[in-house]
């Protein structure tokens, strides 16, 4: 038996060679990660060094050592910006309103498909509701514009057979209803897709606690509230943790593409959007570059104190 | 255990807010795919729901003749296999290489592995990077930028390092290299986090549209998301529609009255929908696994 087991290798002691010799000796290894760290170094850290144009006036055409230095220009001008108070309050009322119906969304699903004994429906359930998550912003954007369209989109027209409203709303191009709009397309992407998790972690729960559970007489309902959400707390804290690390993530790809109508920029631009407009479309690159730098640096404070809260609590993700 | 009224309630409750959400989740692809098959003009009428009323299949045929939309298909179709292929393999590689523990300087590669997880340039320095590398308007920025995923990395060298170690030893034994060892015994044995992790590469390739835009500016080269963001749009902004289609497609459009813009893009949208909704059921078991795996590391 130990005869025929594969021993370990055992580091040989005696003289050590140089770290030099050492690399060499397992170039091939090394070889293996080197180019990818090379692309890595390329494509992720020198976009960090180009960070340093946000406090440069970078010029088209001029390099990027040749530019002046201005400090923190860039930054104060954003401040004073006639944009920033709009762009600021939509990027924190939307990620606010995504987080707080778009984060228990999934965990509501989860519970409820927890529940559902026919394992047949709860496996087509699962299966449509998974799959707008694959598709892309561009498509998900045009069958919601189709939808909500004036001329015979479906929403209006069942509105009007309901006879909630006389005429056709064009509900894309009024301000008053983009957040709203936003919201339900972005926790109807989401939300099969988001379960899985919680679907996982729920699977994990010993059996036995409910059978005791309902022995002792707590009905469906209490055993949700008093057994299943508990048990799943953990994983419900760490995702949370993560949702407020990406809480100035306003959301990009979908606001691009739901409010291509200009008329509802006021309540639809936020920091991501706005880096785009400035920066690939009008050219300012050290700007947009300097907005972008807000933005990240809020988050990481962000994150900081969410972990910081977590970790007090004792779920902490470092 | 017999359910209580409160009980039968909250199930009852339950089984319509699925069953709901099910429909509501499903209908916007019907009302499309309807739409895609009724003749154009006649779904101007209205009330074209989940059938055709007039069924017809000009509207695919137009997209199908369209020289724009047929060669952003095969781009797209060309950047997700190249894509896919090429940034599993060489994370693979990379992957196995970080897997082995006697790997000089592991944990400083790791290190800067993480940072580029919390820390990016962002936007603008990565516009400006790609364009300095000379790789703007080439087919080449949807592959190398995304060669190598740090995520994936890591996914898969936990999926490595917990292979048994006998496996390894004997190829070693038998004369394989690292290299022969990765091709020969690993990799065909990594099958199922082979296949979530292109599944996710994928459709990522398959859905990418803002950077496509940003980066290419020759419009002949968009990919077919790209292409179909252009003409979703010039269907909101001007309402005249067709912005996106080459001329021999207007010049149809305008012979054959029948078609109308919002047929056309519901077409396209279909044909751009399609390879998803083909593979998405074969793959179902897997993305599911994909997730957890994703999740145990966080």
């Amino acid at each position: 038996m130990t005869q025929l087991s594969v021993s370990k290798p055992v580091e040989t002691p005696g003289k050590k060679p140089n770290g030099v010799q050492r690399f060499f000796k397992q170039i091939d290894l090394q070889l293996m990660v080197i180019p990818a760290l090379i692309l890595i170094f390329i494509f992720s850290y020198i976009p960090m060094y180009g960070i340093l144009m946000a406090f440069q006036d970078y010029k088209i055409g001029r390099s990027f050592s040749s530019s002046p230095w201005v400090g923190l220009k860039h930054f104060t001008y954003f401040f004073h910006a006639p944009e920033f108070k709009t762009v600021m309050r939509n990027t924190i009322v939307i990620s606010f309103l995504k987080f707080l119906i778009g984060f228990p969304a999934p965990i509501v699903l989860a519970l409820m498909l927890n529940e559902v004994r026919k394992m047949a429906f709860k496996r087509v359930v699962q299966t449509i509701t998974y799959l707008p998550h694959f598709m892309s912003w561009v498509i998900l954007g045009g069958l919601v514009s189709a939808l909500l369209a004036v001329d015979n989109g479906s929403i209006n027209m069942l509105l009007e057979k309901l006879s909630f409203i006389d005429k056709p709303i064009n509900f894309l191009s009024l301000p008053q209803y983009f957040w709203g709009i936003l919201v339900t397309t972005n926790v109807w992407k989401e939300i099969g897709f988001g379960s899985i998790v919680y679907l996982a972690a729920i699977a994990g729960v010993d059996p036995n606690t409910y059978e005791a559970a309902s022995i002792d007489g707590a009905s469906r309902f209490k055993q949700i509230y008093l057994i299943t959400l508990p048990s799943i707390m953990p994983v419900v804290s760490i995702f949370m943790i993560l949702a407020i690390g990406n809480l100035l993530s306003a959301g990009f790809e979908d606001i691009l593409i739901l409010a291509a109508n200009p008329a509802i920029r006021d309540v639809s631009d936020v920091l991501d959007t706005y880096v785009v407009r400035v920066g690939i479309d009008n050219y300012r690159y050290s700007y947009a570059t300097a907005v972008g730098v807000f933005k990240a640096v809020v988050s990481v404070g962000l994150l900081s104190l969410a972990n910081f809260i977590a970790r007090r609590s004792g779920n902490s993700l470092w | 255990m017999k359910d209580t009224l409160g009980d039968r309630i909250m199930m009852l409750f339950i089984y319509s807010f699925l069953i709901l959400l099910a429909v509501s989740t499903l209908y916007p692809f019907l009302n499309a795919l309807a739409v895609s098959f009724n003749q154009g003009l006649d779904t101007s009428k209205g009330g074209v729901t989940l059938w055709p009323r007039v069924f017809t299949l000009e509207n695919y045929k137009v997209v199908f003749k369209d020289d724009r939309l047929m060669s952003g298909f095969f781009i797209s179709v060309l950047r997700t296999i190249i894509g896919t292929a090429s940034a599993i393999l060489c994370t693979a590689i990379f992957s196995y290489g970080m897997s082995k523990k006697e790997l000089m300087g592991r944990k400083y590669y790791m290190v800067m592995c993480i940072i580029t997880m919390y820390f990016g340039g962002g936007l603008i320095p990565t516009f400006m990077l790609i364009r300095n590398l000379g790789l703007m308007n080439s087919f080449w920025v949807f592959i190398i930028p995304s060669l190598i995923g740090v995520w994936n990395m890591i996914i898969f060298r936990t999926f490595f390092q917990g292979l048994p170690n006998g496996l390894e030893e004997s190829a070693k034994i038998d004369g394989c290299g690292n290299w022969g060892t990765l091709f020969r015994i690993v990799l065909p044995l990594s099958g199922p986090v082979i296949a979530t992790l292109a599944l996710f590469t994928a459709v990522y390739h398959w859905n990418e549209w803002f950077l496509a835009g940003i980066y290419i500016s020759d419009q002949n080269k968009y990919p077919i998301q790209t292409i179909l963001r252009q003409i979703l749009l010039s269907n909101i902004v001007s309402e005249q529609g067709g912005g996106g289609l080459d001329a021999s497609s207007l010049a149809h459009m305008q012979r054959a009255k029948t078609i109308t813009s919002k047929s056309l893009s519901m077409a396209t949208m279909i044909v751009a929908t399609l390879p998803i909704i083909c593979v998405y059921p074969f793959v179902q078991k897997y993305f599911v696994k994909g997730v957890l795996v994703g999740s145990l590391k966080e």
